[in-house]
This record gives structure tokens, C-alpha cells and sequence, in this order.
């Protein structure tokens, strides 16, 4: 076909006329669409999503604040592409959605900043990112974070600031990339060479966790490479509408690690492996769209294609990308080494069940530790509200869907709900405290950390 | 419609039931058919039957259009918005009302989700048959408006075997009760069953009695491999013919397979021209006997792989995958136009032979698949909705099915219904006095043609617009046309 109507309007190189006509509006999405579940609204469902942005692709339809609402109430958990049997890309045609938005500067205010400010300016930089987390650190450890809250200040300045604050993640004293080595050798001969990324807020605030993965892979036998200076994926940027600064974080990701020899990297938070297996499918179809002079950011032509050219080395990169449940269980997990007396029950990621369709090596891994009491989550791969920012930029509607949650984890009256993403370990560990509800919320790294040490004494 | 109707439907449902934001309007300006869409003029969500009364009441004075809807599966446009029409949205209506375990029968509304009743009912050891493939998300309602099938058809029967009772507001606005828990009833005509398969034409259902039976025990569920399609055809003929009614058998050609496949990864065998999946059920050894005569009947038509599912997991797992086939099959073309054209399962070989030339002849791509035990198939044409000449193609080819299918004694649809779809096709199927005889039905409800116009059948008014009513009116309508 020569020109497709839709070339010529709003969302146009944005979205592709075939991505909005594969779905044929069968409804198979709708049961499974949290948001859908919620209103019962045809507008806030997959279906009635594409919808919408269809027509106003077409120019049938004017952006409103209806609209908007409807794209940033969807918390992009993808829910809805594990249940469509004709693989509509719902995702991409979301996120596009919220990229048109962005740009034309149509969003709340609120959640602008959270973008420009939050997402470019400071995770984007490692740096910076380090000096804030600092603050916070000092600002929570010192007393005075529980000084507001007491005083009401929170109250005072109204809204959810207070709630949101309660719910950020405790940040670490130290971060994982001041004090770990650049290489880890196994006692034993090494059966694997793998490259650990500590992530932006995962190095910052989640330190613990970088820790425990790393020694985790040691059990495993692996040589671990942390490569020095590390920053963002560009993953937070991608999944909330920032695509031209995710890129450009990706090629950066990319330009670093390439210095390295290694099998597989892996990723211990679902949202940063999904969009890191990306990377081929990004670079792959920016090499054949009309990429347009700004689009690629500070990243220049000729960079861009030193990457992605030649070997398509972004295709190469995504292959080797491994989520850390997904690598032990392809590799042989050694159960023998692992003893946790307990009753456990597993929390399914969305980037994890439904973009990267892991769902059995976690719930395998977890159930091979001896000593194990293992209970399934009802609606286990249900989105709890976290899903990025979107807790922080609509927390009212995060907090319903975490309520379901909670409730279903209350069902299974287990010790310990272990995941393996930050984000949700953030906001599940919200619901804790905030439902007073006895339960640690581990990460899988964390927990097979303890249990090793466990089965050791 | 005027800004002054909106409010009197407002006042009646309360402001925060009646949408009227274009965004909301354009998310129900379609439901499964492909092709075909409107957009209403508001979208309401009643709250109570007196409600829908007095919206009725209104249509009627008003002189709008009522549209009927639940979850939105429907194929054959019986959901989507006429001119000047609103969207009666039932998905509220969601409560499972009374399980009577002594009568097996179930008071439930409208809106309540297929699956989610029969999930409730088999953990109370009882059984509601009627699957049909969006069972995940329909509605109940919406599957007695469209006298809904499935795949265990052949020895359970469709939605209608299962409906006991209703009430429902007809397009006048009066409230009607038909039927109830007896099992035997036979005072007057039959309304129940003209209320069932009416696709919102005749009455908005408030409430409905479900008949429930005891759950089967011991099920085997196969899958049997083919080099050809007709060799598959034949096996479904010898299994009946030696005295056997499985719960299912479905048929599936190689492009559904291969679509399937693609989508759920469960290990279907990619190069085989044709699958049937047979389920047998029971309450004890008789299922072992008939699953030995059905392995004889599969062999003997030389299928060249017999699977049986090892446990209940892979037997759900199986069955699951054959209800995406509908919308696995969009992955091939962004358009699916899929038909039910039905015949007596003794002719079901030559059907699928028909199809088969239906697609050379026309040059279009068909994935055909279907309810093989009743002769329900669903060819489903691969298109292009920005190719006209491939949507006129498919069109062709689907009179040349529909034709052929009413040939051997079949008709133009077993389970989807008729709505704006096949509404031409209709008379071909059902002849000149019966489509009279269902004009007279619609006619004689509803007088001003405001509950679901269009749909089913093409009312011939005298006139544009509403039948005058008062006197005044009345002269000055004898006046207008006079002249």
C-alpha cells in the first residue's frame, strides 16, 4: 500500500497502521485488564484503548481530558498481550500514546514533572542520581522523614504527598557501585562468565539486593563482571513515554558493556531485563522508520550506527540478556545448596510475566528449596499498582490495586511473598505496613541468599 | 438527539449512568463483528428494571433507538449502535442471584460472566454446559440473546436447552415473566424460547433461570493428526455412526493450527492438514468404552497420530487453546471475517470441501475450523480491510459458502446469530413467509421499531421516522402524504 490515512495525522511514525489493526476487537483482553476491572468501562480496556487511540490517529476523535485519563489510568502491566491470541503489540501502542502526549505537552502537570524532572534529569544521570539519593538517605535515617510525618507537615501541604513519601523506597547508606569490585571469582572452576548491571535506583536504593544477586551467582559458579560507571538502562524512560531518552540511555548501556566479553547479562529487576531484550527489536526499527533529526537525542548518526550497524550488535546484546530466575533455571539451579524452613508464596512481576514470560522458573526455583511450604498467589501475575511511576503519579488508583493484592497475599497466610522487581517489592512492602499485615517482601536474589546461608549452619 | 432528551434519559438513570464524552462514545461504537461500527448518541447504564421502563417509555415518545449490550463479543453486529441510538450497557448487572440445588436451576442477571458461572456451580458438583469461545468475558445475557452455541453443542446442546425462565422489559416499556423453575409447562405459547435468540429485539432481560444437570465425573480428552481434511471428516461420521456422542469434537484445519500453535506453544502438530480434538465425558467406565470405539473409528480413517491429554491440566490447556482460534488467527492478516455457516453433520466432508473451493475460487486465504461433531464450521476469511478488492473477494466467496451450505439442507448461521451481518442472507435461509412471520412478531411489540431497529430484519415503515400517534398528528400525517 502506497499511503495509509494514517500517515498523515497526529500519531503518525509514532504508531503503525498495521500495530492498530491487528486487533480485531475480539474482548479477550478485557477480563484480564485490571483498570477494565475496575470501572467496567469499555474506554478504560485494552480494546477500547486501542481503540480510541485509533481515532485519534485517524483525527476522528479530539485528545480531551477524558482520553487522558484513560491513557495514563492504564498502568501499561501488559496483562492484556498474554491474553490476545492475535499478538496485538499493546504495549508499543500505548506507549506511543503517552510519547504523543509527552510531547505535546498534554499531561497533568504533576506527572510532567515526574518525567522532565524525575526521569530526565535525575535518574537519567548517575551522578546526580547519587548526590539525591544521598539527601534522601540523610533526610530518612535522620529522623526528621518521621519528625514531618508526625508534626502533619504532610498533611498541611496536602494531596498524596505524604502517602508517596511513606512509600519510596528506603535508600541505601551505601550504594552497590562504591562497594563492589569490578570482578568475582567462584572457588570452583568457573561455569559461566556474567556481567551484572546494578541498575540507577537499584544501585541507589536497592544496594542489598546487588549484593545478594551477586553472591548468588557466586554459588552458582559464576565470574561476575561489574563494569565501573554504570547508569541507567533507559527502561523507566521507554515504559513512561520517553522513548528518545530511553534510547539514547540504551546506546550508552550498550557503548559500556561491549567492552566486555561475558555469556549472559543478568538482570535482577523485570522492568530494565525487558526493555534490555528490547534493544534489538528498538535499534532493529529505528534502522528502517524515518527517524527524524532530533529522535535520536544527543546520540549522533554515525554513533548510532557504529552500534546498531555492522554485526547488529543491539540484536546480539538483547540475546544474551537473562533475567536472574530465568539464567538458574536454564543453567541447572543447585537446589542442594539451599535450605529455607518457611511458608512461601511468589508475586509475578508484570515486565517479568507478561513482557518477558517468565513464570515458571521463579515458581520452580522457589519450590526446589528445601524446606519450602509453597502456596500460590491467587491472581499471582494481577499488576499491585506500582508499575514504574505510576504509584507516585496516580496514587489513589495504585492504592486500589495493591488492596487486591494484599488480600490475596493475606489468602495464602505465608511467611515471605518473594519477587523479582524492585518496584513491586516497593509498593508490596507499602501495603505491609500501611494493612499492618505480618510478611516479608524478599527478592528472589535475597531470598535464595539466606537460604544458602541457612543450609550452611 | 437534543440536549433535552439526554437530560430526561439523565434524570431516569441519574447523571453519573449517562455518558455522553465523545471518548466514551467512540469506546462503544463497536463490539466483536468486524467491519462495522457507529457511534451512539450517549452510553447509559441502568440501574433497576424501572428504570429501562421508563427509558423504553421515552424511546417511544422520543422516537430514539435503544441498543442492548453486554461485554461487546458479539459477531454479528447485534451490539453495535443504529442512527440516533443509545447504548444500554448490562455488565453491571452482574449478581448470581440463587443456586437451587433441589430444582438445579439458577436465578442470575444479565451481566453475569459465562465463566464465572460455571466456575461457581462445578465447585457445587453441577454443570452449566454452553462454552461458547469468549466465554472468559461474555455475558449470559448476551448468550441467550444470541441463542449462543459452543464447542460441547453435540451432546449437551446450546444456550436455549439450558434457559428455564426470563423477565425481561419489552420495547413497550411492560414487564414480562415467561417460564419458571417447572420442567414441564405448557400454558399458552411458547414466549420463553421467541425471547431466546431475539438479539435484543424484542425485550431487554432483567433476570434469567439457568437449568443446571449434575457434573460428569471421568472425561478423556484426544487430539487425532490428519494428512487430509477430508479423511478427518469421515472419522467424525464413523464415530457417530458407531453410536458414540462425544462432549466435543473440533475440527481445525492447517492455517488454524499453525495460528494456534503460534500463539500458545503447546505443541500441536504444525504440518498436519487437519486436527480433531475429541472430548468424551461420563459418569464412570462407559467413557473408557466409547474412547476404545472412537481410537477404532480414528485408525480405520488413517489419522496418523492419536494423542490422549495425560491429565486434566493438558485436556483444559488443549481446550483453551481451540477457543483462541478466532483471534489467533489475526496474527496472519490484520482483518478476520469469520462466518458459521452450519449443514447436518452428515454432509460436514462436502462442506469443507465447498470451503476449500470457496478460497481457490476466489482467490481469498480461509482458515476454516469448527464444531465438527455438529456441522458448525467457521471458515474464516484472511483479508485486509484497506484492500477492497480483497474485502469484495471475501464477500464473494462467503455467498458462494452460504449458498452452498442452504443447498444441503444447512443454514447461514449456527450460533452467532443473524443482527446487521447476515441480514441479507436471511430469506435465502429461513424463506419469504417466515421472515413475514418474525416481521409481524417485531411489528406487533414494537410498534414504533425502537428497541434494536435494524437488526435481524429490515422493517419497511410506511413512512420516515415514528408512526404518528395522537390525533392532531395523525391529520397532519394523512395531510403530508396525501399530497
Amino acid at each position: 500500500m502506497d499511503e495509509s490515512p494514517l500517515q498523515k495525522t497526529l500519531l503518525s511514525g509514532l504508531i503503525s497502521d498495521d500495530l492498530l489493526l491487528q486487533c480485531m476487537h475480539c474482548g479477550m483482553c478485557l477480563p484480564t485488564c485490571p483498570t477494565y476491572n475496575v470501572t467496567k468501562l469499555e474506554s478504560s480496556s485494552p480494546r477500547g484503548r486501542i481503540r480510541l487511540v485509533k481515532s485519534v490517529a485517524e483525527g476522528k476523535l479530539e485528545v480531551n481530558d477524558t482520553y487522558l485519563n484513560e491513557i495514563s489510568f492504564c498502568l501499561d502491566c501488559q496483562a492484556c498481550e498474554t491474553a490476545c491470541p492475535a499478538g496485538v503489540k499493546y504495549g508499543a501502542i500505548i506507549e506511543a500514546a503517552r510519547e504523543e502526549v509527552s510531547r505535546e505537552n498534554l499531561e497533568p502537570l504533576k506527572v510532567r514533572a515526574i518525567r522532565r524532572f524525575g526521569l530526565n534529569f535525575i535518574v537519567a544521570n548517575q551522578p546526580i542520581l547519587k548526590i539525591v539519593a544521598r539527601l534522601i538517605y540523610f533526610y530518612q535515617a535522620s529522623g526528621l522523614q518521621r519528625f514531618l510525618h508526625d508534626v502533619g507537615m504532610f498533611k498541611m501541604l496536602g494531596g498524596n504527598l505524604g502517602a508517596v513519601d511513606k512509600m519510596s523506597p528506603k535508600f541505601s547508606k551505601r550504594f552497590s557501585s562504591d562497594m563492589m569490585s569490578e570482578i568475582y571469582t567462584p572457588a570452583e572452576p568457573a561455569r559461566y562468565r556474567v556481567l551484572l548491571p546494578l541498575g540507577c535506583l537499584m544501585d541507589v536504593a536497592f544496594a542489598d539486593i546487588n549484593s545478594d544477586t551477586l553472591d548468588v551467582l557466586i554459588q552458582h559458579g559464576c565470574e561476575v563482571i561489574i563494569p565501573r560507571n554504570q547508569g541507567c538502562c533507559g527502561s523507566l524512560h521507554a515504559h513512561n513515554g520517553e522513548q528518545k531518552k530511553g534510547k539514547e540511555l540504551a546506546l550508552k548501556t550498550m557503548e559500556l558493556f561491549k567492552n566486555y566479553d561475558y555469556d549472559f547479562l543478568i538482570s535482577n529487576s523485570a522492568g530494565c531485563g525487558a526493555y534490555m531484550k528490547e534493544y534489538g527489536h528498538v535499534f532493529d526499527e529505528s534502522e528502517n522508520e524515518n527517524i527524524d533529526e532530533n529522535s535520536m537525542g544527543e546520540v549522533t548518526e554515525s554513533q548510532s550506527k557504529e552500534v546498531t550497524g555492522e554485526e547488529n550488535f543491539a540484536v546480539k546484546f538483547s540475546s544474551k540478556v537473562k533475567d536472574i530466575s530465568e539464567f538458574l533455571y536454564e543453567t541447572g539451579f543447585r537446589a542442594e545448596n539451599y535450605n529455607y524452613e518457611g511458608r512461601i508464596t511468589y508475586h509475578d512481576a508484570c515486565h517479568l510475566a507478561h513482557t518477558q514470560k517468565i513464570t515458571v522458573a521463579p515458581r520452580e526455583i522457589i519450590k526446589s528449596v528445601g524446606g519450602v511450604k509453597y502456596s500460590e498467589l491467587n491472581e499471582a501475575s494481577w499488576c499491585c499498582g506500582s508499575a514504574g511511576i505510576y504509584n507516585v503519579a496516580r496514587y489513589d488508583d495504585a492504592l486500589n490495586f495493591l488492596v487486591r493484592k494484599m488480600g490475596n497475599l493475606r489468602a495464602t497466610a505465608s511467611e515471605v511473598v518473594v519477587m523479582a522487581n524492585p518496584g513491586c517489592m516497593g509498593q508490596i512492602q507499602h501495603g505491609t505496613e500501611k494493612y499492618d499485615h505480618k510478611m516479608e517482601v524478599l527478592h528472589l536474589a535475597t531470598f535464595l541468599n539466606r537460604a544458602y546461608k541457612k543450609k550452611k549452619i | 438527539m437534543t440536549p433535552l432528551i439526554l437530560s430526561k434519559i439523565g434524570e431516569i438513570v441519574s447523571k453519573k449512568n449517562l455518558l455522553t464524552d465523545p471518548v466514551h462514545k467512540e469506546a462503544y461504537s463497536y463490539d466483536g463483528t468486524p467491519l462495522l461500527s457507529k457511534l451512539p448518541e450517549a452510553v447509559v447504564f441502568p440501574e433497576n428494571k424501572e428504570q429501562i421502563a421508563q427509558i423504553m417509555e421515552l424511546a417511544n415518545n422520543e422516537n430514539f433507538a435503544v441498543v442492548p449490550r453486554g461485554s461487546g463479543t458479539g459477531l454479528s453486529g447485534g451490539s453495535i449502535p443504529v442512527d440516533n441510538s443509545i447504548v444500554l450497557v448490562m455488565t453491571k448487572w452482574d449478581r448470581i442471584i440463587e443456586v437451587d440445588e433441589e430444582n438445579l436451576t439458577a436465578w442470575v442477571e444479565p451481566g453475569v460472566i459465562t465463566e464465572t458461572f460455571q466456575t461457581r456451580v462445578e465447585k457445587m458438583g453441577l454443570f452449566y454446559p454452553p462454552d461458547p469461545g469468549s466465554m472468559k468475558i461474555c455475558t449470559i445475557g448476551g448468550n441467550v440473546a444470541e441463542n449462543a452455541g459452543g464447542l460441547r453443542g453435540l451432546k449437551y446442546g446450546v444456550t436455549k436447552n439450558y434457559v428455564m425462565g426470563l423477565e425481561a422489559i419489552l420495547p413497550s416499556g411492560e414487564f414480562l415473566k415467561t417460564g419458571g423453575k417447572n420442567f414441564k409447562d405448557v400454558a399458552g405459547y411458547n414466549l420463553r424460547d421467541v425471547m431466546i435468540g431475539s438479539e435484543g429485539t424484542l425485550g431487554i432481560f432483567t433476570k434469567i433461570l439457568l437449568k443446571l444437570i449434575p457434573k460428569p465425573q471421568k472425561s478423556i480428552t484426544m487430539t487425532a493428526y490428519f494428512d487430509t481434511m477430508v479423511d478427518s471428516g469421515k472419522a467424525v461420521s464413523d464415530i457417530i455412526a458407531a453410536h458414540v456422542v462425544p462432549a466435543m469434537m473440533e475440527f481445525l484445519d492447517h492455517t488454524t493450527i499453525n495460528c494456534i500453535e503460534d500463539y500458545t506453544k503447546i505443541g500441536l502438530p504444525r504440518n498436519s492438514e487437519a486436527i480433531l480434538i475429541i472430548e468424551l465425558d461420563g459418569m464412570g467406565a462407559e467413557v473408557d468404552e466409547d474412547a476404545t470405539k472412537v481410537v477404532a473409528a480414528l485408525k480405520k480413517n488413517r489419522s496418523t497420530y492419536v494423542k490422549v491429554a495425560s491429565n486434566e491440566a493438558e485436556a483444559l490447556t488443549l481446550k483453551a487453546a481451540r477457543r483462541t482460534a478466532f483471534s489467533a488467527l489475526a496474527r496472519v492478516k490484520p482483518t478476520t471475517i469469520l462466518e458459521d455457516a452450519t449443514v447436518p453433520r452428515s454432509e460436514l466432508p462436502v462442506m469443507i470441501e465447498k470451503v476449500q473451493n470457496a478460497a481457490k475460487m476466489f482467490d481469498v486465504t480461509i482458515g476454516n475450523f469448527g464444531h465438527a461433531g455438529d456441522g458448525n464450521l467457521h471458515p474464516t476469511c484472511l483479508t485486509d480491510e484497506r484492500d477492497e478488492k480483497g474485502i469484495q473477494n471475501a464477500h464473494r466467496a462467503f455467498d458462494y459458502i452460504f449458498n452452498e451450505a442452504i443447498k444441503l439442507g444447512g443454514t447461514i448461521t449456527g450460533e452467532h446469530g443473524t443482527g446487521l451481518a447476515k441480514k441479507d442472507f436471511l430469506e435465502s435461509s429461513v424463506g419469504s413467509v417466515g421472515v413475514d412471520f418474525m416481521q409481524k412478531i417485531k411489528k406487533s411489540l414494537d410498534e414504533n421499531n425502537v428497541l434494536n431497529p435494524g437488526k435481524i430484519l429490515t422493517m419497511k415503515p410506511k413512512c420516515e421516522g415514528a408512526l404518528p400517534k395522537n390525533r392532531e398528528q395523525i391529520h397532519d400525517f394523512t395531510h403530508t402524504h396525501n399530497h
